[in-house]
């Protein structure tokens, strides 16, 4: 009896433990390679993307990702889409990442670019890159705009950028 | 007839001025003439490039205490340093981060952090920023691979990364600054003078 009562509570632990695991790390985040993120760069669409470079370790880029999520819901009815690219390890995307984007709450567009060589991705994403976080690009395909911004974003200049550059004044 | 020739100098002038602006602005590129600079060492004794006649070039390096990319090379760029200080090119590494945006990069922190990790190099506090901007510096860890020439110049040889895995030295291919030193050294042309990489953005005075 004893024994089979130590076993139940063991089993439930572990059940519990499960499930907490599982609520914690409800927020999937997939790890993609360069062609995706390509998709949103060059896209023909009449979309206005504003694709911001991030990792967990970056602390002005977790200040500023607050911003981008209130954006994201502030032109929800108007094609603008906010993607955050964490450029965290991949061997950090179960550990850190994924908790971290469940924790937040993030809604916005989440991946993980999984470009080791990074010579080869900043040079891709965009020659005038140099490679410093955060980093974010406001790009529309269709009305063949792009402007790269190396530097923290504060909630008015990513609105400036809205409305002077793409006219989405609200 | 004078008031024209005095606008067009006057003109002239202004151009001049604002292109000198707008090349500080962008830094220096491979082959520019890089200049010397006078910076606090971590040991309190001021540093320059001149004062250091013996090298035949600096691998100086923009970084700090407070990036986790930065930290990621600490050990590397001490590997660098005891393998080519002797071969007449020591590392020089430069913290140019707000004290007020980070204080985990004061000069205090960079005293403490320089002795725990035994740097063997110079570290030195660029508390005005201004070395980065002549520079071009954006990120840390960023290099400039210098090299002195016949006349005394010191000329940009290599801007960039140091190596292709910033997360795994174990993964890394290709060693970008070995590589140019070794091209400097046999006295032949770098073959990857430029890359880039992944860092982070200096902490500006007066950016939030």
């Amino acid at each position: 009896m004893e024994i089979r009562r130590k076993v139940a509570s063991i089993l439930l632990f572990f059940c519990s433990l499960a499930a907490g695991t599982a609520l914690a790390q409800n927020q999937q985040v997939p790890a993609v390679k360069l062609a995706h993120l390509q998709k949103y760069l060059n896209s023909t669409s009449d979309t206005t993307y504003i694709i911001n470079f991030w990792a967990t370790w970056c602390k002005p880029c977790v200040e500023e990702l607050p911003h981008f999520e209130a954006l994201n819901q502030q032109y929800a009815q108007q094609p603008v889409k906010v993607v955050l690219v964490s450029i965290d390890f991949v061997k950090d995307l179960q550990k850190k990442v994924e908790p971290f984007v469940a924790r937040r709450k993030l809604k916005s567009t989440v991946f993980l670019l999984d470009e080791p060589d990074q010579n080869y991705l900043v040079n891709a994403v965009d020659p005038e890159w140099s490679g410093a976080i955060p980093a974010t690009i406001f790009v529309n395909g269709a009305q063949k705009q792009r402007f790269l911004v190396e530097k923290p974003m504060t909630p008015e200049m990513l609105q400036e950028y809205l409305d002077q550059k793409f006219k989405l004044n609200q | 007839m004078r008031r024209p020739f005095y606008l067009l100098f006057f003109l002239g002038v202004i151009a001049l001025l604002s292109s000198a602006f707008v090349a500080n602005d962008k830094g220096y590129e491979v082959g520019d003439t890089a200049a010397d600079f006078k910076l606090k060492n971590v040991n309190g004794q001021m540093v320059s490039l001149g004062s250091l006649k013996a090298a035949k070039g600096f691998i100086v390096t923009f970084t700090c205490n407070t990036c986790p990319y930065a930290k990621l090379y600490e050990d590397r760029l001490v590997q660098l340093h005891q393998k080519y200080a002797a071969k007449g090119y020591p590392v020089v590494a430069i913290n140019p981060n707000d004290v007020d945006l980070s204080p985990g990069d004061s000069f205090q922190e960079m005293q403490k952090r320089a002795k725990q990790k035994k740097f063997p190099f110079a570290y030195l506090h660029d508390e005005t920023q201004e070395i980065a901007k002549l520079y071009g510096a954006t990120r840390t860890p960023h290099v400039y691979l210098l090299t002195r020439t016949p006349g005394n110049e010191l000329k940009v040889a290599y801007i960039g990364a140091i190596d292709d895995n910033s997360g795994d030295p174990e993964k890394v291919q290709k060693k970008y600054v070995e590589a140019a030193l070794d091209n400097l050294i046999a006295g032949q042309p770098v073959s990857q003078n430029s890359t880039k990489a992944i860092g982070c953005t200096i902490k500006w005075r007066g950016n939030s």
